[in-house]
């Protein structure tokens, strides 16, 4: 193997990790901004949200079964919140844009104060669940188990994902919504209804990434910040609306975060920004944005 | 022969597999009054945006005054003396008509860079004399939101008018307007000074007629005819094309390779008879 | 209400805050301090959000940049009030230039995650670059600042010194609205197309606006630094951009005293009273925030307009 690959290949794997999780909760995003050319600023404190069950349900040993339960805590409390959001939104569906995006701020800030107040300030770490706490080996080196598991529940996810969007009529529907979401009204398919199922779908895989996070992240305040501006980032780079986007996207940035710690730490911001700055002014629409939206 | 103010030769837009405007070629003198007809997905809108620099070209140039503004972006083109006016109105909602007129006439002959106010009366004496040939005057301090649509179109012609631009596009400029409102535009762009040079779309063939010394017919991305109103008035392939024909493969341009096929015989029946004795 | 009766307020206003030092206890200057260079933080967002029509969530990011400016420059290189306040001026609109170079080809909601995207990463920035910022510490026991020769340490003084310089950033502000470049934005904002077709080059503008907009969030960041003495990442993040969109969203954007008013609202919520609503400041906040955005679109500020119309 190339010596470079050798020196780096953690921080490969690292970034495959990242990335994994990132599209997680990104795709979440693009498709509630693809679908419904509403930004949800309350994404970032879902996802703290899922990462604060993991902790307070599973505890920092957590056993499978106390795993789970936390999964479909965090599932539920997704769902309803998703929902809850797309009604609490759809009471402004004829102001604009804006004022929608500003209303999920709003709601973000009360539920990030309510989790502070209800789990302290302390930063909360978490092991993976029996089982995938041990390392293994891995071309010669020793790597977490979680982390390749999180790699592979990724892809699983991927792929999972792929098959709806392109393969069903489910995924015909979510295709046609983010190309012209006018014409899909005008044949005769609820708008609300397809808000509210995205939106909760898009809070469900939020809330599942912090979960999944929490062995790697943990649970902390501005943990929801920091969540909110990477699956931005994945999402303006990826291009809105798309999940091919999302995915390379949130690979890209997973690895322009794990290598350039390792590279170059103190440029590391400065990377994300480059890498940011480089793709809109290439591709304003993103990698895979698409060209012309419904109100473009 | 002095160079066309405006022109293009060879322009093609495609969306996909729609060519939206299909090879067009146009040339217009100075002070031309040329006017754009065509039924509905002619490709009229898609040209004049073509034109102005809202949307680039798949192939072909657009010349102004013998130059090649092809990759120019529609603000260079607009400095350059060329000005248009939209469909649906397009103003400034938050401001008066005076603002909006104020708007234009600052960045053509104002400081439109100026961080500093001042009270320029010559600017304010050119707004008022634009809203008054627009018959405005009385409505100056009237935000936009609370004018009529005729009022709105009126208001659009003033703002473009108001860069004082050499050439002006102007599309669909009576649309929606009443009979009474159409006279006093047609009077209007009949007064516009005889140096501008004028290429308005239309569907009021009766406006297209009384104002345009040319008349370009575009069918299918494609000009059909080219020439005077009376001759594209009398222009058989013209009629053809708003009111249809009776032979449904006219309606098809043939696939590549394929012959035309005949043509199925009721014209050539009644000639038929009319030549039988 | 008539011109003559708006220059009325307006002096009522200004002499009250003149005043106010004089009467007010030291903690009640100082809030007041606090309180005006947060309004010329909100004011400058404002030129953005309101007479521009580009929201932005990443405005802490220049805040910051100027408050690290100021107190790197009050330690290690000189006191004086001028000197610290245009070396965060000059910073900030450098960044701002920067960022804005790249944030203002986009539009609408891509604009926001950008500039999100940029006052995170300065953030980080901040965070990781101990030589100068001091990392995760922060830049502490920054001097006071001198005016004349004269240390600022009396509340008073220094109140009044902020005053000044919220007063000559409002007038600023004020110049440029009225001014056929602002008229300018406000076209860009209601319709940038149509701009673009009368030869408007709008992109400049933006970007101009931005510069500026930037550089009196610097100035305002350095005014916070000489109060506070202390600058910690956590001044140039998300916190301080959201509170300044709050301020500005509250307050009514596009109104020139809206804004000034919707920060001491904030200031007050999040600093003073905090305390006694239990600590929660911030979800008070939230709340009063989604109740504008829901009751009163167009903030405070046309709060008495709106009623007064019966249309």
């Amino acid at each position: 193997m190339p010596a470079w690959i050798d020196l780096h290949f953690i921080s490969l794997l690292n970034g495959l990790a990242i990335g994994s999780l990132l599209f997680i909760l990104a795709v979440g995003l693009s498709l509630i901004f693809g679908m419904m050319d509403v930004l949800n600023l309350a994404h970032g404190v879902l996802f703290l949200a899922g990462a604060y069950a993991a902790w307070w349900i599973a505890g920092a040993t957590p056993s499978w079964p106390g795993f789970v339960a936390a999964l479909a805590v965090a599932g539920a409390v997704g769902i309803a919140a998703g929902s809850g959001l797309a009604f609490v939104v759809e009471r402004l569906a004829r102001r604009s844009h804006l004022d929608q995006a500003l209303l999920t701020l709003g709601l973000a800030l009360i539920a990030a104060d309510a989790l502070s107040a209800g789990f302290g300030d302390d930063v909360h770490t978490i092991n993976p669940p029996p089982g995938l706490d041990v390392s293994v080996l891995v071309l010669g080196k020793t790597y977490p188990v979680y982390r390749l598991a999180l790699i592979g529940l990724g892809a699983a996810l991927a792929a999972a994902v792929h098959f709806v969007v392109e393969r069903t009529a489910v995924g015909a529907l979510i295709r046609a919504t983010v190309a012209d979401r006018d014409m899909v009204a005008a044949i005769g398919v609820d708008h609300r209804r397809v808000k509210i199922v995205v939106f909760a779908v898009g809070a469900l895989l939020a809330t599942t990434a912090g979960v999944l996070g929490a062995p790697i992240l943990g649970a902390r305040p501005r943990l929801d910040d920091t969540a909110l501006v990477f699956a931005l980032v994945v999402v303006v780079i990826g291009g809105l609306g798309s999940v091919r986007g999302a995915l390379i996207g949130a690979l890209v940035i997973g690895q322009i975060d794990s290598l350039g710690r390792d590279l170059l730490p103190d440029l590391a911001s400065f990377i994300q920004f480059g890498a940011l700055a480089v793709v809109l002014v290439v591709r304003p629409r993103g990698l895979f944005g698409a060209a012309t939206g419904a109100r473009s | 022969m002095t160079a066309p103010v405006l022109s293009c030769s060879g322009l093609v837009r495609t969306f996909g597999a729609l060519r939206a405007v299909d090879g067009v070629d146009l040339a217009l003198p100075a002070g031309a009054r040329h006017a754009l007809i065509g039924p509905n997905g002619a490709g009229k809108s898609t040209l004049f945006q073509l034109l102005a620099g809202g949307l680039s070209p798949t192939a072909g140039r657009v010349s102004l005054d013998g130059r090649d503004v092809t990759r120019l972006s529609d603000a260079r083109r607009a400095r350059r003396g060329l000005g248009q006016t939209f469909q649906h109105s397009s103003l400034f909602p938050s401001m008066t008509a005076a603002e909006n007129v104020a708007l234009a006439a600052e960045r053509a002959l104002g400081a439109p860079w100026s961080p500093l106010p001042r009270h320029r009366p010559a600017l304010a004496e050119r707004v008022d004399r634009l809203l008054a040939d627009v018959d405005l005057l009385a409505r100056r301090d009237v935000p936009v939101a609370a004018l009529s649509h005729g009022e709105c179109r009126q208001l659009e012609l003033a703002v473009a008018l108001a860069t004082a631009p050499r050439v002006l596009l102007l599309d669909e400029p009576a649309a929606g307007m009443s009979p009474a409102e159409s006279e006093r535009l047609a009077a209007l762009i009949h007064r516009l000074p005889a140096e501008i040079t004028l290429l308005f779309v239309e569907h009021d063939l009766d406006l297209v007629f009384r104002l345009a010394t040319r008349v370009t017919v575009l069918h299918l991305g494609r000009v059909l005819v080219s020439g005077s109103p009376e001759e594209v008035r009398g222009s058989r392939e013209v009629q053809e094309a708003y009111l249809g024909t009776g032979r449904r493969e006219d309606l098809f341009l043939p696939a590549a390779g394929a012959t035309a096929t005949a043509p199925d015989d009721a014209p050539a029946a009644r000639d038929a008879s009319a030549e039988s004795p | 209400m008539t011109p003559g009766r708006r220059r009325l307020a307006l002096a009522a206003v200004l002499a009250a805050l003149a005043i106010a030092p004089l009467v007010l206890s030291t903690y009640g200057s100082v809030t007041l301090a606090r309180m005006l260079a947060f309004a010329l933080l909100a004011a400058s967002l404002d030129l953005l959000v309101g007479v521009t029509g580009l929201a932005s969530l990443g405005h802490g990011a220049y805040f910051g940049a100027g408050a690290y400016t100021a107190g790197w420059v009050a330690l290690h290189v000189s006191r004086s009030a001028a000197a610290t306040l245009a070396a965060a001026a000059a910073v900030s609109a450098v960044v701002a230039l920067v960022a804005g170079s790249v944030a203002v080809r986009a539009r609408g909601v891509f604009f926001l995650m950008l500039t999100l995207a940029i006052g995170e990463i300065v953030e980080q920035l901040a965070q990781s670059w101990h030589g100068v910022t001091g990392g995760s510490d922060g830049l502490y026991g920054i001097p006071a600042i001198q005016l004349g020769g004269a240390t600022l340490t009396d509340a008073r003084w220094f109140t009044w010194f902020v005053l000044a310089v919220f007063v000559a950033g409002l007038a600023v502000i004020a110049c440029l609205r009225r001014a056929p470049f602002g008229a300018a934005l406000r076209g860009i904002r209601d319709n940038e197309p149509r701009m673009r077709a009368l030869g408007y080059n709008t992109y400049l503008y933006k970007l101009a606006a931005f510069v500026i907009a930037g550089t009196l969030a610097g100035v305002a960041g350095g005014l916070f630094a000489a109060q506070q003495r202390l600058v910690t990442p956590g001044d140039l993040g998300m916190a301080s951009s959201v509170a300044a969109l709050l301020a500005v969203i509250i307050g009514g954007e596009g109104t020139l005293w809206g804004p000034c008013l919707g920060a001491a609202i904030v200031v007050e919520l999040r600093d003073v009273l905090s305390s006694s609503l239990g600590g929660h400041g911030s979800l008070v906040l939230g709340v009063v925030f989604v109740a504008v955005v829901f009751l009163l679109p167009g903030g405070l500020a046309r709060l008495r307009i709106r009623t007064g119309d019966a249309r």
